[in-house]
């Protein structure tokens, strides 16, 4: 406190000092006309954005200058006064921007972090033999209360033919479903009849009967469980299983 | 044209009909009804056990009575207040004149003593004063619950043994029937009247069309094995399963011979379904149908077993038809619609089966059990109550059909008088299906 009380008295004291000083001073001449001003300094900047990339993509340099009458970027060489590109470093880099003028020489950086992309995904596994089962070999649907394969469903057949024939040693099964109307004795015989009625078909194409298991489940399993016509056909079908 | 106008004939009679027995079902079914009054039994003696057990017996034996299809009860409400609980209490004029205005008096007593369980019961022809008794009997057994509705099962089928005609009543027998309620289609048995179900399979797969033995210790029925669908043969004696062969293809639906010695069932070893006939041990297979096409629900005629009924879809839709036990001579019995799970009659008359009489885009579609006389072909329609009405069954006295329905929503199993009168729900809980009755 009391230090503080001294400093402004010390302070007072001086600028009175000052002032007096001052205005004893004499008149002095003008000074000579000032020399023309010096070119002015160039200016820089540069940015990357984004700043940090995954190996192999890339980012945009952005740059402006003023002032410059030669700009340019290591490893990219001369360019425009402002402007951008895109750049994809290999490795992290700082970009080094240098404007020159008649002011004198600026530089301007930017740093690109490149950090190495997650280990890639393991190459995908050629498909098992039961997943080309499941793509290529599709089930074959049938008309209410009939089990011979209708016209429309020829052509799924022969495809589920050429596959069979292309896999010989492929095992399946062939089950026999019926919609949810009728009886479930009925029901029963006329899934197995289904079920023999796909099969024979794959045999008379050149299927080996020995890899063909067949059950009926009637309309035990359903695989859709509303009760309109819609539902009812998905229903009514040979449906392949893999394995026997 | 002639076979059209009958049907037509039939079927405008039929309301009328309905309520004579048209059918003559030979088991008093339609014939005047004898009037009985069933007082309840009273206790013998002061021993607390003895309400719980009164009220199990007199619901049992007035439920089994009612239940006969035989008897015109007289309502509580019109019995004298002093009902009897011996042979000395009854009042004749109290009895035989209105309101009761009884023919027959069924009462009696129970008490427990120590750990015996004693029933008295009496049967009076209360017209008759000077000779009333037409029964009486004592009963022994254990003072439980069971006990008691047994007891109360096996009286009522003493009366109605000798009121009806000298048929023996049903009281006592089973109902073996397939249910979801644990989870996967086992099969279960339960007493007639719906009373002690209970899970006798155990196989978590899918088990279906329970057919009990005539003698009643095999159950022979389908399973889906590892090997497909096979006929599975289960001892109610060991309470297990027991060996039988395995055929290949799909095995479906057996039905036994009414003398036990062989079984009739439908498989796919051939590829092609097709009803076979075997000895009861599996042994002798023998082919009896060769039409392509499903042919499977064989059942025999139950009183020659001569011949066999099943259903076959060689033209299209299902239909029934008859054959000779050894394959002959094979007959269609149903020309339209979708009909399926035939059952023979006791007296080997009827036929019942389930049937979709108009199919097709429009049809109303309605599935019902139809009775049908097999030498005229003439058929009533027994269930009008909607839902989806199949698997019927006889009782052994033939007065009764058990079967499945859907009409209160899931598949649940009712039973009627064969006259299609007295329809009444018997499961309740979970999905309940393809009912067989014992043989007696």
């Amino acid at each position: 406190m009391k230090q503080q009380r001294l400093k402004w008295i010390t302070l007072i004291f001086a600028l009175g000092a000052v002032m007096m000083l001052g205005a004893c001073k004499k008149k002095v001449a003008p000074p000579p006309p000032p020399p023309p001003p010096p070119p002015a300094a160039p200016t820089a900047s540069l940015s990357a954005y984004p700043d940090a990339i995954q190996k192999g993509q890339s980012t945009t340099l952005t740059w402006q200058t003023s002032n410059a009458t030669d700009v340019s970027i290591d490893g990219i060489g001369a360019v425009q006064a402002n402007g951008s590109q895109q750049v994809t470093p290999a490795d992290s880099t700082t970009y080094h921007l240098t404007a020159k003028g008649p002011g004198g020489t600026q530089d301007a950086t930017a740093r690109v972090t490149v950090t190495a992309p997650p280990p890639p995904p393991p190459p995908a596994p050629s498909p098992t033999e039961e997943e080309l089962f499941a793509r290529n070999v599709h089930d074959i649907y049938f008309d209410y209360d009939k089990y011979d394969v209708r016209a429309d469903q020829q052509s799924t057949l022969q495809g589920d033919i050429d596959f069979l024939r292309q896999h010989p040693n492929v095992q399946f099964t062939i089950e026999g479903h019926c919609d949810e109307r009728g009886s479930t004795e009925y029901n029963l015989a006329l899934g197995d009849n289904r079920a023999n009625s796909v099969k024979s078909a794959l045999v008379q194409g050149g299927v080996s009967a020995g890899n063909i298991k067949t059950i009926s489940y009637g309309k035990e399993k359903p695989v859709c469980t509303e009760s309109n016509e819609q539902c009812w056909q998905q229903n009514r079908r040979g449906h392949f299983v893999y394995g026997k | 044209m002639m076979k059209w106008l009958s049907a037509l004939f039939l079927l405008l009679l039929t309301p009328v009909f309905a309520q004579q027995d048209w059918i003559r079902t030979g088991t008093g079914l339609g014939v005047e009804k004898v009037r009985l009054a069933v007082p309840d039994f009273k206790p013998s003696n002061q021993d607390p056990r003895n309400a719980d057990l009164l009220k199990v017996f007199n619901d049992t034996l007035w439920n089994d009575l009612d239940n006969a299809g035989i008897f015109d009860m007289v309502s509580k409400s019109f019995m004298p207040t002093d009902t009897p609980a011996n042979p000395t209490d009854v009042r004749f004029d109290a009895w035989n004149t209105p309101p009761p205005n009884a023919s027959m008096l069924a009462f009696g007593n129970l008490g427990v003593l120590g750990n015996t369980l004693t029933v008295q019961g009496w049967l009076y022809d209360v017209k008759n004063v000077t000779s009333p008794q037409v029964l009486g009997k004592q009963y022994q057994d254990a003072p439980t619950s069971d006990a008691a509705r047994i007891t109360a099962h096996k009286f009522a089928d003493e009366i109605i043994f000798r009121l009806g005609g000298g048929i023996p009543g049903v009281a006592e027998s089973s109902i073996y029937f397939v249910s979801s309620r644990s989870g996967h289609k086992e099969i279960w048995a339960m007493d007639y009247d719906g009373v002690n179900q209970h899970q006798l399979t155990h196989l978590d797969s899918i088990s279906l069309s329970p057919r009990i033995s005539p003698d009643g210790a095999r159950l022979a029925f389908s399973s889906m094995t590892k090997n497909g669908w096979d006929i599975l043969m289960y001892s109610l004696d060991l309470n297990r399963l027991v060996t039988f062969p395995r055929f290949g293809g799909t095995n479906l639906s057996p039905a036994w011979s009414p003398d036990g010695t062989k079984l009739a069932f439908s498989s796919s070893r051939s590829g092609d379904s097709e009803i076979y006939l075997s000895d009861s041990s599996g042994a002798n297979l023998k082919r009896l149908t060769a039409f392509k096409g499903p042919d499977v629900s064989p059942v025999w005629n139950r009183k020659t077993g001569s011949q066999i009924s099943w259903v076959s879809g060689r033209t299209g839709l299902p239909q029934i038809y008859t054959m000779e036990a050894d394959g002959t001579n094979d007959q269609r019995l149903t020309d339209e619609g979708y009909a399926v799970s035939p059952a023979w009659s006791p007296n080997g008359q009827f036929l019942v089966f389930s049937w979709i009489r108009h199919y097709g885009p429009g049809a109303p579609g309605a599935q019902d059990i139809y009775i049908m006389d097999i030498a005229s072909r003439q058929w009533v329609q027994l269930t009008h109550d909607g839902g989806r009405n199949d698997f019927p069954c006889w009782s052994p006295d033939g007065r009764h059909i058990i079967f499945q329905s859907s009409r209160s929503g899931g598949e649940q199993i009712w039973t009627m008088l064969a006259d299609g009168s007295n329809q009444k729900q018997l499961t309740f809980v979970g999905s309940n299906t393809q009912p067989n009755w014992s043989w007696k």
